[in-house]
């Protein structure tokens, strides 16, 4: 059983809600504080992306995040109701190179082309996927995997010695 | 903390200061604010992010479709910013090699000023 449920409405104003409250779970369960602003920016990562799914594709629909201690590890999932989902970004039971950085280089990884005649349009977004390179780079480990209709993006800070 | 924004013009470089939080909700005020600069043919900006306290790939996006916008236009777009807790995503994206990343202000103007004198 997760130590905190919280369930809120696909808008980018919550997403801020929901990394104040994993950051203050995370403090609670003993997470250094060192790591706080990893889970902070981790979770909001998640929450970001999952907001920007529902809004295209099922606005109506809440966006689920489950923080849980289980005294080895400090665990996060955020869970979407985009049909689909898992198949658009990484396939189902994706588990990414977590703890090192996913992209790197020069920015070309991110799409980054900087090649723009004046006066051409420009995408001001980078990739969707960059989101997860970033959780990729935060966490100890990541995991993609089918939830219900959509998808769970699971992320976990391991227990080191006395504190995470 | 919400988004607080401010621009201002020092010898010739528009610098741009920003203070709170830049996310998936704030970003987009940042993004109208360098759009209205450009259109204003300010192509030499400084963002100061020293009094940002939180920074997501959403906030990468706008920083990074700001500085596709003045290169179109032969400009730049530098930043400001010593918080090891902002830089990390800069880290883990590589955008490290992408923007000029100063210590302060007035670092930045001096690096873009140097950079302008050299022979093309």
């Amino acid at each position: 059983m997760a130590t905190v449920e919280v369930t809120f409405t696909p808008l980018p104003v919550h997403v801020r809600t929901a990394r104040l409250v994993a950051t203050a779970v995370a403090r609670r369960s003993g997470v250094a504080e060192s790591l706080l602003d990893e889970v902070r920016l981790a979770v909001g990562e998640a929450c970001s992306r999952a907001v920007e799914a529902h809004q295209q594709h099922c606005p109506g629909q809440p966006i689920r995040v489950s923080l849980t201690d289980d005294g080895e590890q400090f665990q996060v999932v955020v869970t979407d109701a985009v049909q689909g989902s898992s198949e658009r970004d990484l396939p189902a039971g994706a588990s990414l190179p977590a703890g090192t950085g996913a992209v790197g280089g020069n920015g070309a990884a991110l799409g980054v082309d900087f090649e723009v005649p004046p006066g051409g349009s420009v995408p001001l977004r980078l990739p969707e996927d960059v989101g997860l390179a970033v959780i990729a780079g935060l966490a100890d480990d990541v995991r993609i995997a089918p939830a219900g209709p959509g998808t769970s993006v699971t992320m976990i800070w391991k227990r080191r010695n006395a504190a995470f | 903390m919400d988004l607080k924004l401010s621009n201002s013009n020092k010898d010739g470089i528009e610098i741009v200061d920003v203070e709170g939080e830049i996310d998936v909700y704030t970003a987009p005020r940042l993004r109208e604010l360098l759009i209205e600069l450009v259109n204003k043919k300010n192509y030499q900006l400084v963002v100061n992010m020293e009094k940002v306290e939180f920074l997501d790939s959403t906030g990468l996006g706008v920083l990074v479709g700001g500085l596709k916008r003045v290169r179109a236009h032969d400009g730049s777009l530098d930043l400001v910013c010593t918080q090891e807790r902002i830089l990390k995503i800069f880290r883990i994206t590589g955008l490290t090699k992408v923007f000029g990343i100063h210590e302060s202000v007035d670092q930045a103007i001096a690096a873009r000023k140097a950079e302008k004198r050299l022979p093309a």
